[in-house]
């Protein structure tokens, strides 16, 4: 009976969204605060109904129920505890519900926050949700029925794919789905503002700290990303321009343009138009990643998860689409700029080239992942893009975007003159020449990590110079060295946390400038006892070990490692035999250092344990990566708390 | 921007979806093999009734080699029904179905095999060589094999009823 009471409660969740959507816009042009407020009930009911049904889909997985067949599916009597829940998110009907949930969630923090706060776009928001919730709850009733009956019940389970038996499937899904839903607010807002026709600086005021929320977390669900990639995956990369991929980055992309063109909107009511656009851009590509990775239209290794969903997300993103950016030409005379263009040297133009690059990047991301498509559509020939392509045309992109990330915040705003530019940037220029000339003598023969790390030195010295500034000047009133200090990040915690933002960017080019640049590795086959040597370390093969785990079969190889300065170690890098996978999953082992990680994956070997093929990687710097993620995610969260008033 | 030159910004998006609409009509369970259009490898396996069956023995008919495993949800379970409604359909024509298990247990792929009541030989590939011949990378895959022995089509992922029909209708039709 379960399951059916679970489709139940979507299927009246979505009647009570539809209902919402409509009373709320109904509530809204005829003046009617009492349809607003049945519409914000509907809207707690929503909220209410998704949350029973995803707990009912949790218990369904906790108690084997394979007659569900999204159960039977993902899990099998096998699965250990942990992964039985984060199951419920592995594959797609699960992942829309949980999609669902957090739409309704934030729907709810919406009505709460807003509902006195922004009387005029408030019933718009709520319409637009529900809408967007409308919609998901159809996907969950018609289309990706997550409590859909198998016949006949198997006796056991498929079980989740093994890839996803780790830790970051619980917190890389969950960080990027609240980024994806995340920006659903301010496309409300944006469609709210473009509807009344208020199109000031008000929905953006408004969603600012939604806007940087979202940003956060997609964020993180894309280092997570890149983590998991790292040491799961077992070939030693940690982003491949995979379509799926480049599915969140493309919203990442267009938000982290919006959160600085919003900087101009606000201080000199320019970009009105583009600032719109770029709401409506990231939220649809949000959705466009979702009908990527669910329709099997791309060739991908998701190509396999097909169906009516594909058809689904492309008609709600023909609908997104075509009506935001039909509400943007039917208020276009509103949306002229007050402001102009002083001068190319200005702030406003550095800013300008940011945003230029970043949607550059976007398009030529976009470009790469569907040009697959355009050439069998006008050319009937399947092509494949790869690594290469979308290396070359975004490494000078990101590069002239690092070099931004050092002019735009000192450069004065309008016109700047000679004295500030001289006053701003002489010293940083010369110490990231210094470092350049350092490099090259240092023995760096890669003039591109030779352009990264200078460039990298430049924008460091801006920021610290910046920094140094402040703290001087607050010094000077009499305050002492850590309060002064403290108090800048609190109180213009915005400017800051932006910096210490750009400073995990920084940290992050370091780090794939050097696992690009000076990364090793060597595939090797040993006899037991026979011993390989990489970069100072001695890898030697001692044999192999098999143990029988709860869900799979596992083949241990132990090594010996010894290098100058560390004694003999052991590593243990397996091979799991899952029964449902028709090829091995690699098991790695690795150690983590600042300045190299030894990365150990076990390849081919021999029945009697005598002989291991196995690959060392020396993969140089990448924890920077890591780190320059804590520091950027760190400072997101800086400029999310609330505005302290200001002392000076 | 003046008059109707606005509108075009919405309707730049139509290409890109019209684009993205293509893409249902491409099917990516059509997968290039380069075993197509050669002569199928011959085996002998001892089905689960203890039949042997043997692929070289049913030369001049169309035979369809379907790669299948119990724990295989839910394609495998879609195409059974499919598989065994053409075995009975064409049988009298001088179709063959074949199924071939691979990773499972005898207990699992008995209970398979009973529950959707199939009547077409099934045989456990005990030690996965014809799999491996076949390139099989996962299941179900399904190969259709012509009446002079050649592997004609491969299709990734269940087989539905007009997969089944067109291709062996068409290799029916052609000379032995």
């Amino acid at each position: 009976m379960t399951p059916e009471v679970g489709q139940g409660a979507l299927v009246v969740a979505l009647a009570l969204a539809v209902y919402g959507a409509a009373g709320a816009a109904v509530g809204a042009r005829r003046g009617r605060t009492a349809l607003v407020e049945s519409a914000q009930h509907a809207a707690l009911g929503v909220f209410g109904l998704i949350t029973f049904a995803f707990a009912l889909l949790v218990y369904a997985f906790l108690a084997f129920d394979f007659s569900v067949r999204y159960v039977a599916q993902n899990t099998n009597l096998g699965t250990p505890f942990y992964y039985r829940i984060t199951a419920v998110w592995g594959a797609l009907e699960g992942s829309i519900v949980l999609w669902g949930w957090m739409l309704a969630l934030f729907t709810l923090i919406v009505i709460l926050r807003h509902r006195e706060r922004a009387r005029e776009l408030y019933p718009w928001v709520l319409t637009v949700m529900l809408g967007v919730m409308a919609f998901f709850l159809s996907v969950m009733t018609i289309a990706a029925p997550p409590f859909e009956r198998l016949t006949p019940v198997p006796a056991d389970g498929r079980g989740l794919n093994p890839l996803l038996e780790d830790t970051g499937m619980i917190t890389h899904p969950i960080a990027l789905y609240l980024g994806f839903t995340g920006f659903t607010v301010p496309f409300a807002f944006a469609v709210a503002a473009l509807v009344t026709g208020r199109v000031g600086d008000a929905w953006i005021a408004l969603t600012r700290r939604w806007t940087i929320t979202a940003w956060y977390f997609l964020s993180l669900g894309l280092l997570i990303g890149g983590w998991w990639s790292y040491h799961v995956l077992g070939w030693g990369g940690y982003w491949a321009w995979d379509p799926v991929e480049n599915a969140a980055f493309m919203p990442w992309l267009t938000a982290t343009a919006f959160l600085h063109s919003v900087m101009i909107q606000e201080r000199r009511r320019m970009l009105k138009l583009w600032n719109l656009a770029l709401v409506i851009l990231t939220f649809s590509l949000t959705l466009f990643g979702t009908f990527l990775t669910r329709s099997g239209v791309i060739a991908s290794v998701h190509a396999f998860t097909q169906g009516a969903i594909g058809a689904f997300f492309l008609a709600f993103l023909g609908l997104v689409v075509l009506v935001a950016l039909g509400l943007l030409a039917w208020r276009w005379e509103t949306l002229r700029s007050e402001g102009e263009l002083d001068s190319v040297v200005s702030r406003e133009s550095a800013f300008l080239l940011n945003n230029v690059f970043l949607v550059a990047a976007a398009f030529t991301v976009f470009f790469g992942t569907v040009f697959p498509l355009l050439s069998e559509a006008l050319r009937g020939v399947k092509v494949s893009v790869g690594a290469p392509f979308f290396n070359q045309v975004n490494v000078p992109l990101f590069l002239s975007l690092i070099f931004l990330m050092g002019v735009g915040p000192l450069i004065a705003w309008r016109r700047a003159s000679l004295e500030n530019l001289r006053r701003n940037f002489l010293g940083p220029i010369a110490l990231g020449g210094a470092g350049a000339a350092f490099f090259a003598l240092l023995g760096v023969r890669s003039a591109l990590a030779v352009l990264t790390l200078a460039l990298t030195l430049f924008v460091g010295a801006t920021i610290a110079l910046d920094f140094f500034r402040a703290t001087r000047a607050r010094l000077r009133t009499g305050e002492r060295l850590l309060p002064a200090m403290g108090g800048l990040l609190a109180r213009h915690n915005r400017r800051y946390g932006g910096f210490v933002v750009h400073l995990g960017i920084l940290v992050i080019a370091v780090g794939v400038t050097g696992s690009q640049a000076w990364s090793v590795h060597t595939e090797t086959t040993l006899q037991r006892g026979e011993a390989a040597e990489l970069a100072g370390y001695r890898v030697r093969f001692d044999g192999l070990a098999a143990a029988e785990e709860s869900n799979h079969f596992k083949v241990v190889g132990t090594f010996t490692i010894t290098n100058g300065r560390l004694g003999p170690a052991v590593m243990q890098p397996s091979k799991k035999f899952y029964p449902q996978e028709t090829s091995p999953i690699a098991g790695v082992d690795y150690w983590i250092g600042l300045k190299e990680d030894l990365y150990l994956v076990l390849g081919d070997f021999t029945r009697d344990g005598g002989q291991a093929t196995v690959k060392v990687q020396v993969n140089r710097l990448v924890t920077w990566i890591w780190i320059g993620g804590v520091v950027l995610t760190l400072g997101a969260l800086l400029a999310i708390l609330p505005e302290r008033r200001k002392t000076t | 921007m003046m008059g109707w030159l606005r509108w075009l910004i919405p309707l730049s998006a139509v290409p890109i979806l019209v684009l993205l609409a293509y893409g249902f009509r491409l099917n990516p369970r059509e997968v290039p093999s380069p075993l197509v259009g050669r002569p199928a490898a011959p085996f002998t396996l001892r089905d689960f009734s203890g039949e042997p069956f043997s692929l070289g023995a049913q030369r001049g008919k169309v035979v369809v080699v379907n790669f299948w495993a119990s724990w295989c949800y839910p394609a495998c379970y879609e195409e059974a029904p499919v598989l065994e409604r053409g075995w009975r359909a064409w049988r009298d024509r001088g179709v063959v179905v074949v199924g071939v298990d691979i990773q499972d247990t005898a207990e699992k792929a008995q209970k398979f095999i009973a529950d959707f009541g199939l009547t077409f030989p099934n045989a456990p590939d005990v030690a996965g060589k014809v799999s491996i011949e076949y390139g099989v990378y996962g299941v179900p895959e399904t190969f259709f094999i012509d009446r002079r022995g050649r592997i004609r089509a491969k299709h990734v992922g269940a087989v539905t009823e007009d997969v089944f029909r067109t291709w062996v209708e068409q290799l029916l039709a052609e000379p032995a």
